[in-house]
């Protein structure tokens, strides 16, 4: 098998842990836009934990960063600018908490716990961006 | 405190997880969204590896959750348009919340300039639906 599908699945057993480990902390489900939004609310109850998951995350990925080379690629696709990273962020804020989840909260806790919805928004985001990264090749290449 | 360590080491692994996927490259992700391109089917195998652990785990435990279950209610437009929104920006950066999130720890441009947009975004969205109680 590629070693980057192996990496993968070892990368996604470590991701689905720290989901368990995290839920039974605390009870919640972490998944990361809910997580992230929940902290930017000026009602500041329960920041706590989500404070502490958000630097664990960071720090996590800093050491891999640091320890491991094939960690460490970092590739911007042909054609997106900080102007388009600027977008795209706003995009993604929005239309994570309204759609109630991203790849973590629908894609892995929802899809897990069989929930309709969850699997429903997976599909929906996962063709949303096929078609988009289509689109802007298409464009970009002319 | 033993909560607090147990969430650090959740988000450590979680952020490593992110890592060592290669989900941290941007052009790992749009390559995987590139269905009519060179496709890298990587993200599905990370996808498939956290369902692995978490799938039958949240069977066992039967943690009552925040996510809307199969509450037979019609499917909201809120949650189709929100997930069409947050994949067309998937598409466009490579990032979604987490990967973006950990690249911070990287000090990338790109993600110091997609967060706080991120940010702006979803406070628009909290004061509209009034998410913010």
């Amino acid at each position: 098998m590629d070693p980057s599908y192996v990496n993968g699945l070892f990368g996604g057993v470590l991701i689905g842990a720290g989901t368990l480990l995290t839920m039974v902390a605390n009870g919640k489900v972490p998944g990361i836009s809910g997580v992230f939004g929940r902290l930017l609310r000026p009602s500041s109850n329960e920041t706590g934990w989500r404070f502490v998951f958000l630097a664990g995350l960071i720090a996590g990925a800093a050491v891999l960063f640091r320890v491991y080379e094939p960690a460490s690629v970092f590739r911007v696709p042909d054609g997106r600018n900080l102007a388009v990273y600027a977008i795209a962020g706003l995009i993604v804020g929005f239309g994570t908490r309204l759609g109630g989840g991203c790849t973590s909260g629908h894609g892995i806790c929802g899809i897990s716990m069989g929930a309709r919805d969850s699997m429903i928004a997976t599909a929906v985001f996962m063709v949303a961006g096929m078609a988009t990264v289509y689109v802007f090749r298409t464009l970009i290449t002319g | 405190m033993k909560r607090n360590l147990l969430t650090f080491l959740g988000g450590a692994l979680f952020g490593a997880g992110l890592a060592i996927s290669g989900m941290t490259d941007p052009l790992k992700v749009t390559a995987f969204l590139d269905i009519f391109g060179f496709w890298d089917p990587t993200l599905a195998f990370v996808m498939g590896g956290a369902l692995m652990v978490t799938a039958p785990c949240y069977r066992l435990l039967r943690t009552p959750c925040s996510l809307p279950r199969d509450s037979g209610d019609p499917i909201s437009k809120p949650l189709i348009i929100g997930a069409i929104l947050f994949g067309i920006g998937w598409g466009l950066g490579g990032f979604c919340p987490g990967p973006a999130i950990a690249n911070l720890g990287g000090l990338r441009t790109e993600a110091l300039v997609f967060v706080p947009a991120m940010a702006v975004g979803m406070i628009i969205v909290q004061r509209l639906y009034k998410l913010d109680a």
